[in-house]
């Protein structure tokens, strides 16, 4: 759809039920606008500019918000909109040249719509489906175990306009592949088990046994839940009406991590219980959940589970029948941002900004959701919050080690026979759980995602714990045959496309480290360009304004290493190179000049006698 | 030793490639002192000397950037001649005027220039194997050799060069403090 | 109460309870290099160019805190060094070409590029491809030069109350828009007058017809170093900045 088929009366009529849905709110900007672009297609300038009239904005603030986010588009994009996770995993399984048939078979260019409007593809960061790829994403909705033959079958249902509710169903069908089951993955309880527990327990208990518990944030910085639950408890209210929030962080978009997926798809009540024990333990009336926007399509299922929460008073107002106990869940879906799994960037993100991470302090258990106390608690720490409700504290620190009590679960892809999640206790060494997945011949395992750490053989016997290797969940397994070097270009540029811009080292920097990485990767390379990467990690670690920055150059940083040769060999000399191809600089001109002769060329000149260099 | 290496008179080479000779007039605006300075220096390839090939140097001085495939070969005459390379100038430290060329198409540039611009007649895009072709974009020389010194200013002033030459002759780091160092 | 003082490379500087590092340190008139910084607008630190080790981690001086005691070091060769790899990323980012720049001489960029004594640009440059907006009729946008620093964002909103200007895109894409369907400043309600139009620390909002109007080595940065300015910086209005 563009500009010329949506007049300004019927941009109104399409535009006016999206923003009354969220009562006009500026805050709700993310979620107005993407609805809006689903009605629309994308978001054309006039649309801007009414929706900022309509929620009181100006437009460029509107503007600003729109072209943060990789999801929303302001240029006109495909009926079919295909996306291929770009993931190192799915590269393993073949996607880039998966791309490349689609795009064939479709007749168009990569990053560019057809002609008639009907399909672009592109490449999208990783969509959380590692252990089930090659996937992708058509129209918001995830497709799985790509192959040659559903790629030509797909390219087939596009040119013909098919809807896509009547493409194979087989072809989005999500499994969990959970491999092992441990204190977490073996509940079953019916729904407001935990919070009937906790509402027993009282508050003050409650967060006692929190406090007994040891329970660490699972999000990967670790921090003791408890902390952040008796701060916010404790911190004043500023706003009006005083209010505190419980916010789940579910923009789970770490590359190779995809466990939130699994607890949002089937321990939903688990999770929601566990907000609202963490709601009634802090005092907390609303919660909200962030959906990262790759798992839209979880959105059904889950407000079904609202809906029925709600019907069986286990949300709402008298919680369980205990009349002043409140407490209710929306969900708010993200647009395509990475850097909203920081917490601060995913507050401004919930209050419809752009996701820029906040200057702190203050933190959000003072200062938080527009301006409120705030927990951020990622999924699964959520999940293990219900658990302490129902079994106690002492019961979760009796798992795992001292520093890291529980289990964890890990999302486990890469060159493995089983991939899929792994419920372990803390503690348990990177060989055990390689040998439990099946992972033959490894040479590397990326614990963590690329913000993580990159183990080599000769570390398999580290554990994984907080005071040893950390872990948000990641576990992506390299075999010997696997080229490590791509894999650290892959997470350069990933990086680099999810920088939020905001501070000169990581926006620019990020940049800088991909291309230096893509000049060695064509050949040019030099010992100069790796002592860049080194000088440019030196200065991202301490400088940036955020973890996105102050760890984008680890997988750079860990592969050079202990993974040095694979760099090597790419070298073209040990000195200096030049930034860009000599030869392809000149291409322009002999396309101009019609020029062949030797002195047309760079490289071929030097190999013809006679003529100088 | 020392004796040695202060004794002998060293070899400089000077050049400009997309540049305007301004830094080269500049050079010239040390006025007297150049006296002193052939005291101290031989000149190899330079305009001074109008030397063609540039043989084995001390110094190479380079002013401007890089828009062709000449000033590329140039470039890399003097580094595989000279033992420090400086680049002198804005064009040869960051493309300078040259590069204002750099976001437009290098084809429509020379279509625009040789086929349609208003009153050309059958015009025809150079194209004698004698002329070097233009790069698609001008570049600052550091991207394509290792540099060794940079003299910003457009151009540096006489009394910026003579300091720096000045420092680099008599074994100090060059340094340019305020008011010498300047971009403009 | 006794006086709470930082100790800031080594030298006892007085605060009051709120202050930054970076307020304590210009009221002591010592330097502490800064792009974003304005003391009229509250503190972004998205430059980080005032990158400081307080008690051993480094922060950025304009938004941390002073905290009684904290030892802060600021004029080191370390700190120093990693100032000038910025500087040369936002030179490289955008297109700075000094001597066509009608606030060469005035600029903050270029000023602290010759305190740093940044010679070079040392990494490849991007040469991103950013139009002029000269619609309006009193001032001139040149993107070429933009550090995204939101001072101007800052201006229009927080004291203009216009909101002339805003970012969008993110990463190495994001960029200054204006407040505008048609993307053009001469259909906002932007105005000479605004604040906005005075805070720019580098060259992009222009006065149209008054470039050029100091002779060389009379300008600011001509005259003394930015180092040597801070008095000037720390009391500077948005009124007195000419453009």
């Amino acid at each position: 759809m563009t500009d010329e088929c949506v007049g300004a009366e019927r941009l109104g009529e399409l535009l006016q039920p999206i923003i009354d849905g969220h009562g006009g709110d500026p805050g709700m900007l993310v979620q107005i606008l993407r609805e809006a672009q689903e009605a629309l297609g994308y978001l054309p300038a006039a649309a801007l500019t009414a929706i900022a009239r309509a929620v009181g904005l100006p437009r460029a603030r509107v503007e600003g918000v729109a072209g943060f986010y990789s999801f929303l588009h302001l240029q006109p994009v495909g009926r079919y909109r295909v996306l291929f996770s770009d993931n190192i995993t799915d590269h393993m399984l073949g996607s880039v040249e998966l791309m490349d048939r689609l795009c064939n078979r479709l007749w168009i260019e990569r990053g560019k719509v057809s002609e008639d409007g009907l399909v672009s593809v592109d490449t999208t960061s990783c969509t959380g489906l590692c252990d089930q790829g090659p996937a992708l994403l058509v129209n918001g909705r995830a497709m799985t175990r790509m192959s040659a033959e559903r790629i030509d079958r797909i390219s087939e249902m596009i040119r013909a306009e098919l809807p896509l509710d009547d493409w194979p169903r087989e072809y989005f069908r999500i499994e969990d592949n959970i491999r092992r089951r441990d204190a977490l993955l073996n509940t079953c309880w019916p729904a407001g088990e935990a919070l009937r527990a906790a509402l027993a327990r009282g508050p003050e208990a409650m967060l006692a046994e929190m406090r007994t518990s040891n329970l660490r944030g699972r999000g990967g910085a670790g921090f003791t839940t408890y902390i952040k639950w008796e701060s916010a408890r404790r911190a004043p209210c500023r706003g009006e009406p005083p209010e505190r929030y419980i916010v789940c962080n579910a923009d789970e978009g770490e590359p190779g991590t995809f466990k939130d997926r699994v607890l949002l798809s089937s321990y939903t009540d688990l999770l929601f219980d566990g907000m609202s024990v963490a709601g009634f333990t802090i005092g907390a009336t609303r919660g909200l959940l962030y959906l990262r926007g790759e798992y839209a399509y979880l959105l059904p299922a889950l407000r079904e589970n609202l809906a029925r929460r709600r019907r069986d008073g286990l949300l709402g107002t008298a919680l369980c029948g205990q009349d002043g106990v409140c407490f209710d869940i929306e969900i708010h879906v993200g647009a395509g941002a990475y850097v909203c799994g920081e917490e601060s960037a995913l507050l401004e993100s919930l209050e419809g900004k752009r996701g820029v991470p906040r200057i702190r302090p203050p933190f959000p258990v003072t200062v938080g959701y527009r301006g409120q106390p705030t927990v951020v608690n990622n999924v699964e720490t959520l999940c293990k919050a219900a658990l302490i409700a129902v079994n106690g504290g002492a019961w979760f620190a009796g798992l795992g080690t001292k520093q890291s009590t529980g289990t964890k679960l890990l999302s486990i892809s890469g060159d493995v026979e089983m991939p899929g999640i792994y419920d372990y206790p803390f503690g348990v060494s990177v060989a055990q759980v390689l040998n439990e997945c099946g992972a033959g011949n490894a040479q590397a395992v990326q614990i963590s995602g690329p913000s993580g750490t990159c183990l080599g053989m000769h570390e398999f016997s580290r554990h994984v714990a907080f005071e040893d290797v950390p872990t948000a969940g990641a576990f992506m397994v390299f075999g010997a045959h696997r080229d490590m070097f791509e894999v650290a270009r892959n997470f350069a540029h990933f990086f680099a496309h999810e920088s939020c811009g905001f501070c000169t080292p990581c926006r620019v920097g990020t940049s800088l480290v991909a291309n230096c990485m893509d000049k060695i990767a064509d050949g040019h390379g030099s010992q100069y360009d790796i002592n860049e990467i080194f000088k440019i990690h030196r200065l991202l670690h301490v400088a940036s304004h955020c973890g996105l920055g102050q760890s984008a150059c680890n997988p750079l940083f860990d592969t050079l290493n202990k993974f040095r040769p694979a760099y090597e060999r790419r070298l073209r000399s040990l000195d200096f190179e030049p930034a860009f191809d000599l030869d392809q600089a000149l291409a322009a001109a002999r396309q101009m000049t019609g020029r062949d002769d030797p002195a047309a060329h760079f490289g071929l000149a030097a190999r013809v006698p006679g003529v100088t260099t | 030793m020392e004796a040695v290496v202060q004794n002998r008179k060293l070899r400089l080479a000077t050049t400009s490639l997309a540049g305007c000779f301004g830094c080269h007039m500049a050079f010239l605006d040390i006025d007297e002192r150049l006296l002193d300075l052939v005291e101290r220096v031989d000149f190899d390839r330079s305009p001074l000397t109008d030397i063609k090939q540039c043989g084995a140097c001390d110094i190479g001085l380079i002013e401007g950037g890089i828009c062709n495939a000449e000033n590329i070969h140039v470039l890399q005459e003097f580094r595989r001649q000279c033992k420090v390379l400086i680049a002198i100038g804005a064009c040869a430290v960051n493309g300078g005027l040259p590069a204002q060329r750099n976001h437009l198409s290098l084809g429509q540039c020379l279509q625009e220039v040789y086929l349609t611009w208003p009153g050309i007649v059958s015009g025809q895009i150079p194209n004698d194997p004698e002329l070097p072709l233009p790069l698609d974009k001008v570049h600052p020389i550091h991207e394509i050799v290792r540099i060794d010194y940079f003299i910003p200013g457009c151009p540096p002033s006489g009394d910026a060069i003579w300091k720096f030459l000045t420092d680099l002759l008599d074994g100090r780091t060059p340094r340019l403090g305020h008011p010498l160092l300047h971009f403009d | 109460m006794t006086q709470q003082s930082i100790l800031l490379d080594g030298l006892p500087v007085p605060f009051e309870e709120g202050q930054t590092i970076m307020d304590a340190a210009m009221a002591a008139e010592i330097f502490i290099p800064h792009l974003c910084h304005h003391p009229e607008f509250k503190p972004q630190g998205s430059c980080k160019l005032c990158t400081v080790k307080a008690s051993g981690r480094y922060v950025s001086a304009c938004t941390m805190p002073a905290r009684d005691g904290m030892e802060v070091e600021n004029n080191s060769p370390d700190l120093n060094d990693k100032r000038r790899t910025m500087l040369q990323m936002l030179f490289v980012e955008g297109n700075h070409f000094c001597p066509s720049c009608e606030k060469s001489g005035n600029c903050m960029l270029q000023a602290l590029a010759y305190e740093l004594e940044m010679l070079s640009p040392h990494f490849n440059q991007f040469y991103p491809n950013r139009p002029l907006d000269a619609s309006h009729p009193q001032v001139l946008l040149d993107f070429n030069r933009c550090i995204l620093c939101e001072l101007c964002v800052r201006a229009s909103r927080d004291v203009d109350g216009k909101h002339v200007f805003s970012l969008s895109g993110r990463g190495i894409t994001k960029h200054l828009i204006v407040n505008a369907e048609s993307g053009r400043l001469a259909d906002t309600d932007f105005s000479l007058t605004d604040k906005a139009a005075h805070v720019c620390p580098v060259g992009v909002i222009l006065e149209k017809r008054k470039g050029f109007a100091v002779p060389i080595g009379q300008r600011r940065y001509d005259v003394d170093p930015i180092g040597m300015q801070v008095e000037r910086l720390a009391h500077r209005t948005t009124t007195e900045e000419e453009i």
